[in-house]
């Protein structure tokens, strides 16, 4: 666990043994934020959600529970914990209750890897709330990097995790013992196959302007500008690498046009057909938490992070990596709720015929420019 | 620390490839597979190369399995035929039983060779591999560039000769 390719996190461990320093306190405090921001922004898409839908439709969308219905998320999570939790006789009933389990950690564990802010130092911030005066913290010097752990190899970390995603989905169609859900699984797989491999091309394209597979070093050759005023980002010089990851990602996350796993109108619901109460409750989780990551990744790899337009003051970068997601998360959305699902000979056509050649040439192209002319 | 690890990776690692052969479900069986793999990335990373344990786990876990577990669904066979019945002795059975007894044997002391002989011969010191990215693709594509190409030309004849096979119906 040694040298430049090692995986270790953090810098609190030394020699092995784990000391609770105030910088590994502020590691652990990261992790939670984290985690906690992911939790809440499952529900705060539901909301999004909804209100998006009803405005394009001319509703009014959810409006009673909470000031324009801001708590309706609350009700809906109360709702699905107090349901009735259900299982076919015919099914298998550990695969069953796996299924769900694997979809929500692969979903969380992704995000794991994912840098949301540039290296910050909170010293500042332990003094302003007297945390040095009252615990006598001291060590906070070094800038901790925000996000659960640091990796090398960050992106393959979260391209295996995610591959790692539709485990669960399959594994639900299956267990569930139904014609629905069996293809529905099917075609999470088939579809999975199909598009993981313009995903991988398109990223590849990105590691090798930058050189590097930790998206924290992506994220910092991002910084700057051209001309003064057009920020170094990487969609850029990689528009096509952006188009294709994007589509790739909704489709990865089984999102409209792309949802042929659940699609409602052939399928009842698909994978989830036989789902209930707080199973079905963890495969809504999951597809908001894939979402959120790949909307991240796509910050991060293409839309330069933490780095904005015009430079904020230190250690509220993240506000723009916020800022940039919401955008990425709304265009997912607007895209649902605006355009029909796909046939399935059509997605499979549009992934093998015209995605994929289109990620071969622009990986070759990049890396002749790469290698030849240099950015 | 590292050693507790090591024991329990490869008591998962060993476990879950018994299991794999044990079952008669091929679903689990896939699923075992799975999780064999993921010990053995975690082996991997255990030995300071976290490069082969994630692309292990994209490409055998991630890209393969589905496959696997595509075919599996789409002939969903609940469970195993078996031609022979369980009371058939080990060593006695009809041919293919026999001649996969002779090959797991044969393997057995294969290893069990191997793995005398790696205690035998001690590892060269301070010659600590290389695990960056940027190491192994200089290896791979300069001082084993042969082999890696030989390697893809011999995955495209089989991928040529599996789209044969499966083809309905052969062209005159």
């Amino acid at each position: 666990m040694h040298g430049p390719g090692s995986l270790a996190c953090g810098h609190a461990r030394d020699g092995g043994a784990l000391k609770m320093t105030p910088e590994l306190i502020a590691q652990l405090i990261v992790i939670g934020f984290t985690f906690f921001m992911l939790l809440n922004s499952a529900a705060v898409l539901v909301y999004m959600e909804r209100k998006v839908a009803a405005v394009i439709q001319q509703r009014y969308g959810p409006y009673l529970v909470g000031p324009k219905g801001a708590l309706q998320p609350l009700a809906d999570i109360i709702k699905l914990i107090f349901k009735e939790e259900l299982r076919p006789k015919s099914a298998d009933a550990f695969l069953f209750y796996l299924a769900p389990i694997v979809s929500a950690t692969a979903a969380f564990a992704a995000f794991a890897v994912v840098p949301w802010g540039a290296d910050t130092d909170f010293s500042t911030l332990a003094r302003l709330l007297f945390l040095d005066r009252i615990f006598g913290f001291t060590g906070l010097e070094h800038p901790i990097r925000l996000a659960a752990a640091d990796v090398n190899v960050g992106l393959l970390v979260i391209f295996s995790i995610t591959a790692m995603g539709v485990y669960g989905i399959v594994l639900a169609g299956w267990s569930s013992n139904s014609k629905y859900s069996l293809l529905g699984a099917l075609r999470a797989s088939a579809q999975m196959i199909s598009y993981e491999i313009s995903y991988g091309l398109s990223f590849a394209a990105v590691i090798m302007l930058a050189g590097s597979l930790s998206l924290a070093t992506i994220v910092d050759q991002q910084a700057g500008y051209w001309f003064g005023f057009i920020p170094k980002w990487y969609i850029f010089i990689q528009p096509v690498g952006f188009f294709i990851f994007l589509t790739a990602g909704v489709a990865e996350t089984n999102r409209a046009p792309f949802d042929f796993p659940e699609a409602e109108q052939e399928l009842v619901a698909g994978y989830h057909t036989e789902y209930s109460s707080m199973s079905f409750a963890m495969f809504f989780l999951a597809e908001y938490v894939n979402m959120v990551t790949v909307s991240a990744v796509a910050t991060d790899l293409f839309l330069g992070g933490w780095h904005g337009p015009f430079p904020l003051p230190d250690g509220f970068g993240w506000v723009w990596f916020l800022a940039k997601i919401f955008v990425l998360l709304f265009f997912y959305i607007w895209m649902r709720w605006t355009l029909p699902r796909y046939r399935y000979d059509q997605l499979m056509e549009f992934g093998w015929k015209w995605l994929l050649p289109a990620a071969v040439l622009n990986l070759l192209v990049s890396a002749y420019i790469a290698l030849r002319v240099g950015w | 620390m590292d050693a507790l690890l090591f024991w329990i990776l490869a008591a998962v690692t060993v476990a879950s490839a018994v299991l794999v052969i044990g079952q008669r479900n091929p679903m689990r069986s896939v699923l075992l597979l799975i999780v064999m793999f993921m010990a053995l990335a975690g082996l991997y990373v255990t030995l300071g190369s976290p490069f082969a344990a994630v692309v292990q786990i994209i490409i055998y876990a991630g890209a393969i399995m589905v496959l696997f577990l595509f075919v599996v669904m789409l002939l969903n066979v609940p469970t195993e035929e078996t031609p022979i019945g369980r009371q058939a002795r080990l060593l006695g059975g009809v041919g293919p039983r026999r001649f996969g007894a002779l090959l797991s044997a044969a393997l057995a002391l294969e290893l069990f060779w191997a793995l005398g002989r790696l205690g035998a011969v001690a590892m060269p010191a301070g010659d600590t591999p290389e695990t960056t990215v940027k190491a192994i693709g200089l290896r791979l594509f300069r001082d084993y560039a042969f082999a890696f190409e030989a390697t893809s030309v011999l995955i495209l004849v089989a991928m040529v000769g599996a789209v044969i096979l499966a083809r309905k119906e052969p062209q005159p």
